[in-house]
């Protein structure tokens, strides 16, 4: 298996990106690679022009910002894995990256090329759904963002423009204390999940649910938030068996039926994924508030 | 006629300089060119973990990189573990005593994960050891030696005794 021919580019910056994407004909965006370059082995996509993005100055940080952080498209997964700042402040992502391949491919992989490729059960994904992310965007026109609720538009494909490029992007943080918890099932470690749940809490002094944050990957064409359940929560004092009941909605949601899991086991997972998620976000509630 | 690059890299502590065709692939390019065929490709689409090589100090499938990716960087292979010919790195010598590798086609894989893993995690748990080498595919050794080879590995190296005794202390003859 070797890759297809094609004209390979290696612009300084995202202006050169952006003038390259607008002058040539079917070019595909190489990140870490770590999804790109086996659909190019494989043949799976027949670009006419890569342009690589490695050498792209200022698109690789970390930054807090007005109670966000906002990580470039081209931050290695083992950055944010190892970012004091995304540990701290967004526990949920830290907790997920760690699930995100193996070492190998963290090492490469980027935050970018995560959102764009658009997996359905992409660890990263989820996070940006689970807080509201918003996606930062850059083409002829100048820059845009999208909310995150509005850039996945079907199965693996995003409404960003073909001329356009992600640039970074927002993730607004939960007050410290809040609680969070990312559990995925997959058949080995390091694979894709068939099913992840990603939630987020917030009570009041009484143990009452104000808040609440849950988003599903794998169960359809991108990560859904289940607005049905986060309502359901409000106000609730978590327990076990009222989180069951309260998860127990979720076998009825729409699923992938494919090769790796039939509906039905996905519509389990979420069930059980989704409790287990939410109990784990309600016990760690309070442990990273400052004394 | 496909398009090409000069490129200058660093393999092994060596100063390369090639002219390559944009498509291919890293990994292709160090057995091809290079003629440095210890690293092994499995699966070619990032799955097997055996053709994993250190850019720039960092683990890397080299399936998944384009040689132009490597102009200006630094890359070790297998070939680079050991510092001198004929003396094994501790790493090394451990697989062999504990019959770490049977086939040995996973092993350069494993090897450079692991040389990244216990440089940055001298003193591994064994699930960090399985969970650092989940990305390497084995279907020979079941793993189990492998896991003890890498945890002997860890000890030699933090004492540095460069793997002359075995953990109950007896010498191994060289």
């Amino acid at each position: 298996m070797k890759p297809p021919l094609f004209s390979y580019h290696d612009p300084r910056s995202t202006a050169d990106v952006v003038g390259l994407l607008t002058s040539l004909d079917n070019a595909k965006l190489l990140a870490g690679g770590q999804s790109l370059m086996p659909m190019l082995n494989m043949r799976f996509v027949l670009p006419d022009h890569v342009i690589d993005l490695n050498r792209v100055e200022g698109l690789s940080h970390i930054r807090e910002r007005d109670g966000a952080l906002d990580i470039g498209a081209m931050t290695r997964q083992r950055d944010i894995e190892f970012s004091d700042l995304v540990r701290e402040r967004c526990p949920l992502m830290h907790e997920a990256v760690r699930q995100v391949g193996h070492r190998q491919t963290r090492n490469r992989g980027t935050l970018g090329g995560s959102l764009c490729h658009l997996d359905p059960s992409a660890e990263l994904v989820s996070v940006a759904a689970a807080l509201d992310a918003t996606i930062a965007v850059i083409g002829k026109d100048g820059t845009r963002s999208i909310d995150f609720a509005a850039f996945p538009v079907g199965y693996m494909a995003s409404s960003i423009a073909l001329d356009e490029l992600v640039t970074g992007a927002t993730f607004p943080c939960w007050p410290a204390g809040h609680g969070y918890a990312f559990v995925e099932f997959a058949r080995r470690h390091g694979d894709f999940a068939i099913v992840s749940a990603a939630a987020l809490l917030e009570e009041d002094d009484n143990g009452k649910v104000t808040r609440a944050s849950l988003t599903l990957g794998g169960m359809g064409p991108a990560p859904v938030r289940v607005s049905e359940v986060e309502r359901a929560l409000i106000g609730e004092v978590i327990a076990e068996k009222r989180l069951r009941e309260i998860c127990e909605a979720l076998r009825k949601l729409e699923a992938i039926d494919d090769i790796h899991a039939p509906a039905s086991y996905r519509q389990q997972l979420a069930t059980v994924l989704s409790r287990r998620a939410l109990l784990k976000a309600h016990e760690r509630i309070g442990a990273g508030r400052k004394p | 006629m496909s398009e090409t690059r000069n490129i200058t890299v660093t393999v092994n502590g060596k100063r390369h300089e090639a002219t390559v065709p944009v498509r291919v692939m890293l990994a292709d390019f160090l057995r091809h060119q290079l003629g440095l065929t210890g690293t092994h490709l499995g699966c070619e689409h990032g799955v097997c973990g055996a053709c994993t090589i250190l850019f720039d100090g960092y683990s890397a499938r080299s399936c998944l990189m384009l040689a132009v990716q490597a102009d200006g960087h630094e890359i070790m292979t297998v070939e680079g573990i050991a510092t001198d010919a004929g003396t094994l790195h501790p790493l090394q010598q451990a697989f062999h005593e504990h019959h770490g590798l049977q086939c040995g086609f996973c092993t350069p894989g494993i090897l450079t994960t692991l040389i990244e893993l216990l440089r940055d995690n001298p003193d591994p748990t064994e699930e960090e050891i399985r969970i650092g080498i989940s990305g390497n595919l084995c279907r020979c050794t079941g793993y189990q030696n492998i896991v003890i080879a890498a945890l002997d590995a860890a000890r030699r190296l933090r004492s540095d005794d460069r793997g002359r005794t075995t953990e109950d202390g007896k010498r191994v003859s060289p």
